[in-house]
C-alpha cells in the first residue's frame, strides 16, 4: 500500500531543481510528436538551440520575445500567490494596447519625455481596471473570478475588433481592421541598433526586481503572503483582506496592461487583433514554473520565448509545426505540477499490513 | 418590438436556440459531474477542442459518424484521466491542472491537425449528421421543425439530461458521488474508495464534454477550424453555478444561453445598420457573467468542492 | 453476557514521521463487554481505533475478529470495508456525514451495490425504522443531515452502524457534543443494547463517565498501553495518575475582587452559521479581574459571540464596550487596537498562517507598529530579536523562529498565540476553546496565563464545551443556548447541564 506524507522539510534543491527538471522533461517528450511529425528530434532540438542562441540577432529575438512574457508572467505570479485567480492576463493586456494606442497614435502631440509615461501609465491602468472589475464582482457578489476573467477575455477581445473597425481604426489602413500607429516619440527607445528587442524589457525587469523586493521585504507583501497562505488567520489578525485582494488585483492587471504596452508601443506600433498569440495565458504558465516567484518569472521567461523562438525557427527549417511549442509549453506547466508534488510530499511504500497479518 | 416578438414565435428561432444548446448542454453536464464528485475541471475548454478534433478526424479518416462519437468521447475520457490523477490522489490544485490540461489538450489537437493536414488552404469537410427525419412528427407543425428535425446528437444530448439525472439521485451511484463532493470521509467510513469514484466521475464527466465539442465539428459544422470552441467551455463553467449542479436546471440554463445566443444573431441581422455587430456577439459572454452573478450569492457550492482529500490523513 | 472474546488487537504500533502514535498495543473486548479507552489528547487512542476500522494501516501487528460463529478470524488491514464486513462500526469524534444528503441516503451509503441500476429505498426505510424503533434511538430520515441537530447526527452515525450489522460498536468521544443528560441517555441505549451481545469500545478523557458506565477501562500514555483493569475496582486517583503519568498540581487560584467593566455588550445580535447558532439579544459583562466562563453545548451560538468580541462580525444590533467606550463599527484590527487579546478556536485555521514563519505570526496583528515596520517596509532584524525573545518568554519550542509556523505542534502553536496576544496586556482577552486538543501539561499552562492575566487585571472570557475547564477556571459562569445568555449564579455541574440543556431557568 502506497501512502503520501508531507515532508518536514522542503529542501532548497528541490525547489530549484524541480523547475529546470520539469523544463528538460517537457522538451524530451518533445520527441514524441516530432517522431509522429517524421522529424528527427535530435536534428530538431539542433535547430531549436541555433534559432535561438545561433546568433546576436536571434538571441534578441528571444529576448524580445521574452518581454511580455515576464509582464504577464509577473501579473500571474502576484494574483496567485494571493490566491486571487486571474486568468484574464489576455484581456488585460488588450486593455492596456488599446490604451496606449488611444493615447499615443496622434491623439496627443506631446514631447516623448511626456508621451511615453503616459502611455505607460494610461495602459497600465486600463490593464488594472480589467482586473478590478472581477475583483469587486468575487468580494461584492461572490463571482467566482476565474470564471468572470476567462469570459473577460472574450469579450475584450470582441471589444478590440469593434474598436478597430470604429473609432481606433487607422484612416490610412486600406480597410485592414488595424489601429493608426503610434507616434514615433511615444514609442519605447530600442535597446539595440537594428534589432527589435526594446526597452520595455528593461521596464521587465525593473519591476520584477521590484516585485521581489517588496513581496520579502514590505508590509504590502507581508499582506499579500498572509492573505493568500491563509486569508482566515489573515482577517482574523486584522488585515483587510478585501482591500489587499484589491490591491494586488491593480497590480496584477497594471502588470498585464503593461505587456500590451510594451508590445504595442515597443514593438509592433499599431494595434491589430492578433497581437498576443496567448501571452497571458502562457503568462500562467511562466509563473507556475517560476514556483510564483518574480525572479524566478525571470528566468522561466526567458525559457518559454526560446522554446516559442527555437521552435518558429525549427519549423521553418523542418516544416513541423510550430504548435509544438505550445505542446512544450503545456506539458511543463504539467511537469511542474507533478514536481511541486514530490517537493511536498513523501511517496511511502508501507509494509503490506496482509503479509503481517 | 414587433420584430422580437416575430422572433420569438418563429420555429427556426427555437430551432436555432436547441440547436447552439446541444453543446452546452453536453458540457454542463459533464462539469456537472466533475463538481458533484467535488472536482472542477477547468480543463473542458480544451476538452472542448480535442472532442471537435478528434470526432471529426475520426470520420474523416472513414470511422463513420458514431465511430467518431466515439473516439471523441474516449478522447475527452483520457484527457479527463490525466485531470484526475493529478487532482485526485495527488491532490494538487485543481484551478492550475485544469488550465494546463486545456492548454496541453488544445495543443495535442491543434498540432495533430496541422500535422495531419500541413497544407490545406480550406479545412477538408465531412459529411455531417443530418437532421432526423421522422415520419408524422417531423411534419408536426411547430414541434416538427423545433424538435423533430435536430440531429440524433441533440436528442442523445436530451437524453442524457435525464440519464444524468436518474443516476444522480435515484442510484446508489449518484448518492455516493453526491456524498464525495460534500464530504469525502462520510464515503471512505462506509468502505467506499474516494478516490476511484472522484476518478470515475472526472472521466466520465470528461467523456461528456467532449462530446460537446464533436457535435461543433460533426453536427453544428462539418469541418475543425481553430479557435472554434471560442469560450463555449467556459461559459458551461459559469452555467453549472446558475444550474445550481441540477441537470434539469442545467438544461433550462443551456436553453436559455442557446435562445439568447439565437435571438441576438437575429437582432444582429436586423438592427446590424444601428448597432456594431459586435455588441451582439458580446451579449452571450455577458449574459454568463451576468447569471454568475446572480447565481453566486446563494450558490449552494460543493462543500468538497475544490478540496484535496489523502487517504489516511483525518 | 458471556466471556467469548470477539476482538484481539495484537501488538499493534503505527508512527508518523517522527512521532510514535502507538506502540505496542494489545487489547481484547469481549461480548456484550463496554471497554472504555483513556487517555489524554495525543495519547492515541483515536489511531488505535482507526487502525481497527482500517482508515490507517499500521506498522506493525494484527488484528483478529471473531466472525458469527464465535471465530476469532485475522481481519485484513487498511480497509474499512473489511472492517465493516467483520461486524465492526465506527463512530467518528468528527462525524462522517454527508450534510447535502438525508440520513436515509448516508445510512445506506456503501451498503448497496453501486453498480445497481434501482435502489430499494422502501425496503431501507423500513428496515432503519426497524433498528430505530430497536436500539431507541430516532432521527428524522428525509430531512438534509446539514439540518439535523449535533445529538441525531451522532444517532445517525451509530444507525449507520447498526445497519450494517455491527457487532463490534466503536465511539470515538461521543459525548463531546452532548450535555451531561443527552450523554446519560445515550449510554442507557448503547447499555441495553450490550445485553443482546453488542461489544463497545469507547474512547473518552471523561473519567466520572468512565467510571460510570464501562465495565473495564485501559488507559493508554504517549501511545503505550499503560494499564488495564476492571472498573469495578478502578480508583479515581489512580487512573489520572496513569493517564498523566505523575500528580498534576491543581491550579491554585486565589479570590479576588472583580474591578470595572472591560466589556458589556448590550442587546447584541449577529447571524451566525445558523438561526441556533446566532446570537440574539445578548447581554454580557466582563469586568477586570474576572474569568467569565461561558458554558453551553456547540452551535448555541458561541462561534457568533467569539465573532462579535473578535470583531469578525459585525452586530445587526446593539453595543459593544470595551473599556468604557463604544465600537461602533467592530473590525479585528479595531478590537485589537481596544485592547482585546483573541485566542481563536481554530487555531490552526485562523491562528496562524502556516507557511509563514514563526516570528512573521508574532507580528502578524501589529504591522502598523514602528517597532514592525518603517515607511511600509519590514524592520526585519528587530522582528527576529523579538521573536527570539518571545519565544524564550513564552517557551515556545520549535525548529527555531525563522522557520514555518506550521512545522510547531499543536502545543506550542498555542503558545506562540499565547506570547502574541499576552504581550501586549489586553484588557480583555477572549479565550474561544483555549485548551482543546492539548495536552494536559500544555492545557495547564494555558490557564495559568489565563489567571496571570486575571491577577493583572484583565477581563476575560473563556468559550469551552469543557465543564471541568470552566468549573475550574471561572469566577462567574453563564451558559449560551440558542443564541441567549443566561446567568447561572452557581458552579453546581448538574444545574449547569440542565440550563446547557434548556430545561431549567
Amino acid at each position: 500500500m502506497i501512502r503520501i506524507e508531507p515532508r518536514q522539510h522542503r529542501s532548497r534543491t528541490m525547489d530549484l531543481g524541480i523547475p529546470v527538471l520539469s523544463a528538460v522533461i517537457a522538451l524530451a517528450f518533445a520527441a514524441i510528436p516530432l517522431m509522429a511529425a517524421g522529424a528527427n528530434p535530435i536534428t530538431a532540438y539542433g535547430e531549436m538551440v541555433k534559432g535561438v542562441f545561433g546568433s546576436v540577432f536571434a538571441l534578441s529575438e528571444m529576448l524580445t520575445r521574452a518581454t511580455p512574457l515576464i509582464f504577464t508572467g509577473l501579473a500571474a505570479a502576484l494574483a496567485f500567490r494571493a490566491k486571487l485567480w486571474n486568468i484574464g492576463a489576455e484581456g488585460q493586456l488588450y486593455l492596456g494596447a488599446m490604451a496606449a494606442v488611444a493615447v499615443g497614435a496622434g491623439w496627443l502631440d506631446l514631447p516623448g519625455l511626456v508621451l511615453v509615461p503616459l502611455i505607460v501609465i494610461l495602459g497600465a491602468a486600463a490593464g488594472a481596471a480589467g482586473m478590478a472589475v472581477p475583483t469587486y464582482l468575487k468580494s461584492r457578489f461572490g463571482a467566482d473570478e476565474v470564471v468572470t476573467t476567462l469570459l473577460l477575455n472574450f469579450i475584450i477581445l470582441i471589444f478590440l475588433q469593434m474598436m478597430l473597425e470604429g473609432p481606433l481604426k487607422d484612416p490610412m489602413g486600406l480597410g485592414w481592421p488595424q489601429s493608426a500607429p503610434i507616434l514615433d516619440q511615444g514609442m519605447l527607445p530600442p535597446l539595440m541598433d537594428r534589432m527589435r528587442v526594446h526597452s520595455g524589457l528593461i521596464l521587465a525587469l525593473v519591476l520584477a526586481a521590484v516585485a521581489q523586493f517588496m513581496l520579502a521585504r514590505s508590509v504590502w507583501g507581508f499582506r499579500l503572503r498572509a492573505v493568500g497562505e491563509n486569508a482566515a488567520a489573515a482577517r482574523h489578525a486584522g488585515i483587510n483582506v478585501k482591500r489587499s485582494l484589491f490591491g494586488v488585483a491593480i497590480i496584477s492587471g497594471g502588470l498585464a496592461g503593461l505587456a500590451g504596452v510594451s508590445e504595442v508601443a515597443g514593438l509592433k506600433g499599431y494595434l491589430t487583433a492578433d497581437l498576443s498569440p496567448g501571452f497571458g495565458y502562457t503568462g500562467i504558465v511562466v509563473a507556475m514554473l517560476a514556483g510564483l516567484s518574480p525572479v524566478g518569472v525571470v528566468i522561466a521567461a526567458l525559457f518559454i520565448a526560446s522554446v516559442f523562438v527555437g521552435a518558429d525557427s525549427m519549423s521553418r527549417a523542418m516544416g513541423v509545426s510550430s504548435f509544438l511549442a505550445d505542446l512544450v509549453v503545456s506539458m511543463s506547466l504539467l511537469c511542474v505540477l507533478v514536481g511541486g508534488f514530490i517537493a511536498r510530499y513523501r511517496i511511502i511504500r508501507s509494509g503490506t499490513g496482509r503479509a503481517a497479518s | 418590438m414587433m420584430d422580437i416578438l416575430n422572433i420569438l414565435l418563429s420555429e427556426s428561432f427555437w430551432a436555432a436556440s436547441l440547436r447552439i444548446a446541444t453543446p452546452l448542454i453536453f458540457g454542463v453536464l459533464g462539469a456537472l459531474i466533475c463538481e458533484r464528485a467535488g472536482v472542477l475541471n477547468l480543463g473542458i475548454e480544451g476538452i472542448f477542442v480535442v472532442g471537435a478534433m478528434c470526432g471529426w478526424m475520426a470520420v474523416w479518416l472513414g470511422a463513420g459518424l458514431w465511430g467518431g462519437v466515439l473516439m471523441a468521447a474516449l478522447a475527452g475520457a483520457f484527457f479527463g484521466l490525466l485531470h484526475a490523477i493529478l487532482t485526485v490522489p495527488l491532490g494538487l490544485s485543481q484551478h492550475v491542472s485544469g488550465l494546463g490540461i486545456t492548454l496541453f489538450a488544445t495543443s495535442v489537437s491543434y498540432f495533430t491537425y496541422r500535422t495531419a493536414l500541413p497544407n490545406v488552404s480550406s479545412p477538408p469537410r465531412i459529411e455531417p449528421f443530418q437532421p432526423l427525419d421522422l415520419p408524422v412528427l417531423s411534419d408536426l407543425p411547430f414541434l416538427g421543425p423545433v424538435l423533430f428535425q435536430q440531429t440524433a446528437l441533440t436528442w442523445l444530448a436530451l437524453m442524457m439530461v435525464g440519464l444524468v439525472w436518474y443516476v444522480l439521485n435515484r442510484t446508489a451511484l449518484g448518492v455516493a458521488i453526491q456524498a464525495v463532493g460534500d464530504n469525502p470521509d462520510s464515503v471512505d467510513a462506509q468502505g467506499l474508495s474516494v478516490y476511484g469514484l472522484r476518478i470515475g466521475a472526472i472521466v466520465a464527466g470528461s467523456a461528456l464534454m467532449a462530446l460537446g465539442g464533436a457535435f461543433l465539428t460533426m453536427s453544428a459544422f462539418d469541418a475543425f477550424f481553430f479557435g472554434m470552441v471560442n469560450g463555449r467551455g467556459w461559459v458551461c463553467i459559469a452555467l453549472v453555478i446558475f444550474a445550481s449542479w441540477r441537470p434539469g436546471k442545467a438544461l433550462f440554463g443551456a436553453l436559455l444561453f442557446g435562445a439568447f445566443d439565437a435571438l441576438q444573431v437575429r437582432l444582429q441581422t436586423e438592427m446590424g445598420a444601428l448597432v456594431p455587430g459586435q455588441v451582439f456577439l458580446m451579449a452571450p459572454y455577458i449574459l454568463s457573467i451576468m447569471a454568475l452573478v446572480i447565481a453566486a450569492r446563494s450558490a449552494d457550492y460543493p462543500r468538497a468542492l475544490l478540496q484535496p482529500w489523502f487517504k489516511g490523513q483525518r | 453476557m458471556t466471556d467469548t472474546t470477539v476482538l484481539r488487537l495484537n501488538g499493534l504500533s503505527k508512527r508518523f514521521g517522527p512521532v510514535v502514535a502507538n506502540d505496542d498495543v494489545s487489547l481484547s473486548l469481549a461480548r456484550g463487554e463496554v471497554l472504555a479507552l483513556l487517555g489524554e489528547n495525543g495519547a492515541g487512542k483515536t489511531t488505535l481505533m482507526n487502525m481497527l476500522f482500517g482508515h490507517y494501516l499500521p506498522d506493525a501487528g494484527t488484528v483478529e475478529v471473531a466472525d458469527e460463529a464465535g471465530h476469532l478470524a485475522p481481519l485484513p488491514l487498511g480497509h474499512p470495508q473489511a472492517a465493516l464486513a467483520a461486524g465492526v462500526g465506527m463512530v467518528h469524534q468528527h462525524f462522517t456525514l454527508a450534510e447535502n444528503l438525508n440520513a436515509l441516503d448516508n445510512i445506506t451509503l456503501g451498503a448497496e451495490p453501486l453498480r445497481a441500476i434501482r435502489r430499494d429505498r422502501r425496503g431501507a426505510r423500513a428496515r432503519i425504522e426497524a433498528i430505530m424503533a430497536h436500539s431507541g434511538l430516532k432521527a428524522p430520515l428525509n430531512v438534509p443531515v446539514g439540518r439535523l441537530s449535533v445529538g441525531e447526527r451522532q444517532r445517525v452515525e451509530i444507525l449507520k452502524a447498526l445497519y450494517r450489522d455491527a457487532r463490534i460498536l466503536v465511539l470515538d468521544e461521543p459525548t463531546a457534543v452532548l450535555t451531561p443528560q443527552e450523554a446519560d441517555t445515550l449510554f442507557a441505549s448503547i447499555k441495553a443494547m450490550t445485553t443482546e451481545g453488542l461489544s463497545v469500545i469507547f474512547i473518552s478523557h471523561k473519567l466520572h463517565e468512565v467510571l460510570a458506565f464501562s465495565d473495564r477501562i485501559a488507559v493508554l500514555r504517549h501511545g503505550r498501553k499503560v494499564g488495564e483493569m476492571a472498573t469495578s475496582e478502578a480508583d479515581e486517583a489512580a487512573i489520572a495518575r496513569m493517564m498523566v503519568g505523575a500528580d498534576t498540581p491543581r491550579i491554585a487560584r486565589s479570590a479576588m475582587a472583580p474591578g470595572a467593566p472591560v466589556l458589556h455588550l448590550q442587546g447584541v445580535s449577529v447571524a451566525g452559521r445558523s438561526q441556533r447558532d446566532s446570537l440574539k439579544q445578548a447581554d454580557l459583562t466582563v469586568h477586570a479581574h474576572e474569568i467569565l466562563g461561558v458554558a453551553g453545548i456547540s452551535g448555541n451560538g458561541q462561534s457568533a459571540l467569539a465573532n462579535v468580541i473578535s470583531g469578525l462580525s459585525v452586530p445587526t444590533a446593539g453595543h459593544i464596550r470595551v473599556d468604557g467606550s463604544e465600537i461602533p463599527r467592530p473590525s479585528p484590527a479595531r478590537m485589537v487596537r481596544a485592547g482585546v487579546g483573541r485566542i481563536p478556536e481554530d487555531r490552526h485555521h485562523e491562528g496562524i498562517v502556516g507557511a509563514m514563519s514563526v516570528a512573521e505570526n508574532m507580528v502578524i496583528e501589529r504591522l502598523d507598529d514602528p517597532q514592525v515596520q518603517s515607511r511600509g517596509l519590514l524592520r526585519r532584524e528587530a522582528i527576529a530579536t523579538h521573536a527570539e525573545e518571545l519565544a524564550r518568554a513564552y517557551d515556545v519550542r520549535g525548529p527555531g523562529v525563522t522557520a514555518p509556523a506550521r512545522l510547531l505542534s499543536g502545543g506550542n502553536i498555542q503558545k506562540l498565540i499565547l506570547a502574541r496576544v499576552f504581550e501586549r496586556a489586553p484588557r480583555l482577552i477572549l479565550a474561544n476553546q483555549p485548551t482543546r486538543g492539548l495536552d494536559m501539561g500544555a492545557a495547564a499552562e494555558v490557564g495559568r496565563r489565563l489567571l496571570e492575566a486575571r491577577e493583572r487585571g484583565a477581563g476575560i472570557v473563556l468559550i469551552s464545551e469543557d465543564l471541568d475547564e470552566i468549573l475550574g477556571l471561572a469566577d462567574r459562569v453563564v451558559v449560551i443556548r440558542d443564541g441567549q445568555i443566561v446567568e447561572t449564579g452557581s458552579h453546581d455541574r448538574e444545574r449547569i447541564g440542565l440550563m446547557m440543556a434548556g430545561e431549567a431557568a
